[in-house]
């Protein structure tokens, strides 16, 4: 068995600061997403209606099933909204707020980027530029750290996948240049 | 006795290096995935499913459980000694695991915890390797009624005994039910909810929408708060493990209690989280000193990880006799068996013994060999906490990517996934429960199918779910327990005592 004392110490230097004020509440997105759903709903429910909602001499049509489905959700997502009114008017608690929604989208448009580049660098490449430039510029980690971290884990990405398992992923100039 | 045959059948089935080594590396992975923050069972096992799309099923199926113990255990280390529960589950360990942490008394609270998992876990595999081959053969009975009345049990089950608002379950179930129908019509071949998308085609690959809603939204929640650590010292010695065990028969009727409540809850769908609230609240109930719970009693770690360990394990019963999984990580799983072209049910016992058996045994020697490692390399394990998440959060991001892509080799799939992963961080921010949402993706086609070829045969009447005692009794089951919380409150109402809730 182990004998080594574990003893971890981590401190956030970005942490959100307390007392950040609120964005939008809990509340109001509660309703904007029921109203997104009702919206799914009806669209769906039309789209299942318009393929065929009802019995013909086989059995049930295509859309039956899809189409009762989309019955239950606008319901589930109309009872939603009425809750939703009723209670917001009694408590607003915090959706999010300005701190912690500037860190979610450090995390998210970095994110968005690395789909868009992966189109036309291909995947290892943009993995490399997404943790490289995540550590580095929003971590505050030293730059060599930051590469050589985001070469490795690359790298150990591609031979698992590509070369050892044989799962092909989306390739770029880089990798085509060396023959991939 | 004949189970007892096949199970040293699935023995024989695992015992080579290779399988031993996926074993290994899985329950290796599994811990990582347990301890670092924003991951955790269901994602790391969906994140890895690709790599076994080149592997033998039994190979692929063992390293993807293994991965599932591991996360299982993985999850009490940062419980215990930094206060973070890894997955909802661990919630109720960190009441007294945390406190006995602060009191100098961590090695005793990990090796309660993992012994505890290791129990529970234990005690499921016995039942599955008894019940799942009964129930298998039973279920071989099943026509399209019986099998859609079970699933109506299962999203009824969901809705009634869950503890999120019901209209919030029953959007989430509906949604999930919804797009797991677009696509391609499997009967008529008509297209549905495409709206012209040539990419729509294909459907949408549940496991693409559980990376994007376990995986990417679990990164922005985890950023979202602060990522400050402090943790405590832990030394596990061969003396602490040995006095922890030598005092489990004290602790006998709490480990069969939180056994046995976590079976129950793995196999119908209440989930490890309610089952291990459940298994801390009884413990308490039934203690002579109530009070000294939350302030580091042993018993207050030993009972949730027993029910939540036989609740994670129990679940897989349900998925391999009947091909409905009990919960979220189970659903993968069940993924995983058709894409490697298994059919999930119970001819899954007839036509790859050599795959549930293989499978079986891997569980038994899977939690034995993750008990082994944990105990010796927890300080290890620890100090993955170490590593900023400004490091993690893109390595799992790329990895969320890898996944959603090798499932169908579609560009279009990591869009798919990132759009899930805001709807996972919307959803789970307003209370609107995944874990429905996710089965209802994976059963989807399934309940549909039966429910079309019940009614084919009988023109469309309803009646056809009452047809015969065992269909009848199901369906009858399925209501009552969606209308539950109603008949609960009219019983209450004529005097029958209150159920008891869990604490948080």
């Amino acid at each position: 068995m182990s004998q080594t004392d574990l003893e971890i110490i981590v401190d956030d230097p970005t942490a959100p600061e307390d007392g950040s004020p609120s964005v939008v509440s809990s509340g109001t997105i509660e309703i904007f997403v029921c109203l997104l759903l009702l919206a799914l709903a009806a669209t769906l429910g039309y789209d299942n209606w318009r393929t065929g909602a009802s019995w013909d001499s086989t059995g049930p049509e295509p859309g039956y099933f899809p189409f009762y489905l989309s019955v239950i959700l606008g319901g589930g997502s109309l009872y939603g909204l009425i809750a939703a009114f009723v209670a917001h008017r009694a408590a607003s608690e915090s959706f999010v707020t300005r701190a912690q929604a500037r860190r979610v989208m450090a995390v998210f448009v970095p994110t968005l980027l690395f789909c868009l580049v992966m189109q036309f660098l291909g995947l290892y490449v943009a993995s490399f530029l997404l943790i490289a430039g995540f550590m580095r510029l929003v971590g505050k980690i030293a730059l060599w750290k930051s590469l050589l971290t985001a070469f490795l884990f690359t790298a150990i990405m591609f031979v698992t996948f590509d070369i050892a398992f044989d799962v092909i992923m989306p390739k770029g100039p880089l990798e085509a240049a060396f023959g991939y | 006795m004949e189970a007892f045959g096949l199970l040293l059948h699935g023995f024989a089935v695992l015992l080579t290096w290779k399988t031993l080594v996926l074993m290994m590396f899985g329950l290796v992975l599994g811990i990582f995935v347990g301890v670092l923050p924003g991951l955790g069972g269901p994602n790391g096992v969906a994140i890895l499913l690709p790599l076994t799309f080149t592997m033998d099923p039994t190979s692929a199926i063992v390293m993807l459980s293994c991965i599932y113990w591991g996360a299982l255990f993985g999850g009490a280390i940062t419980s215990i000694l930094f206060n973070i529960p890894g997955e909802a589950w661990s919630v109720a360990t960190t009441f007294d695991g945390y406190p006995m942490a602060q009191q100098g008394r961590a090695a005793e609270a990990l090796t309660a915890a993992f012994t505890s998992s290791f129990i529970g876990s234990l005690v499921a595999v016995l039942l599955i390797t008894f019940l799942a081959p009964m129930i298998s053969s039973f279920a071989l009975k099943f026509g399209p009624p019986e099998f859609f009345a079970v699933y109506l049990l299962t999203f009824c089950s969901f809705v009634g005994l869950g503890r999120e608002a019901k209209h919030k379950t029953v959007i989430s179930m509906s949604l999930g039910l919804l797009l797991a129908g677009v696509g391609m019509d499997t009967v008529s071949g008509n297209l549905r909810m495409t709206f012209g998308s040539a990419e729509l085609l294909r459907g949408i690959n549940f496991l693409v929408a559980v990376i994007g809603l376990f995986g990417i939204s679990e990164i922005l929640l985890t950023m979202e708060e602060r990522l400050a650590l402090r943790g405590h010292a832990a030394s596990i010695s061969l003396r602490v493990v040995l006095s922890v065990w030598k005092d489990l028969p004290k602790y006998w009727v709490t480990l069969l209690r939180s056994s046995f409540i976590g079976c129950w809850l793995g196999i119908t769908p209440g989930g490890a989280i309610a089952a291990s609230f459940m298994g801390y609240n009884l413990a308490k109930r039934f203690a002579k000193d109530p009070e000294s719970f939350g302030k580091g009693r042993i018993e207050g770690v030993f009972a949730p990880e027993t029910a939540a360990h036989a609740s994670g394990t129990s679940a897989l019963l349900p998925m391999l006799a009947l091909g409905i999984p009990g919960s979220g990580t189970a659903a993968i799983l069940l993924g995983g068996l058709m894409v490697w072209g298994l059919n999930p049910g119970p001819l899954l016992f007839v036509e790859h013994k050599d795959f549930v058996w293989g499978l079986i045994a891997s569980m038994y020697l899977g939690n034995v060999v993750g008990l082994v490692l944990v105990l010796t390399t927890v300080p290890i394990f620890a100090s993955i906490l170490r590593v900023p998440f400004a490091a993690v959060a893109p390595m799992i991001v790329v990895s969320c990517a890898i996944g959603a892509f090798a499932i169908q080799n579609a560009m279009f799939d990591i869009w798919l996934m990132l759009g899930f992963g805001v709807v996972g961080y919307v959803f789970k921010k307003i209370g609107i429960p995944l874990a429905p949402f996710t089965l209802a993706l994976v059963l989807g086609n399934r309940a549909e199918d039966a429910f079309r070829l019940s009614m084919i045969g009988v023109g469309g009447n309803l009646k056809v779910f009452w047809s015969n005692g065992l269909v009848g009794s199901i369906t009858t089951l399925a209501i009552v327990l969606l209308f539950w919380p109603v008949i609960d409150r009219l019983l209450r109402c004529v005097g029958w005592p209150r159920q008891a809730k869990p604490a948080v």
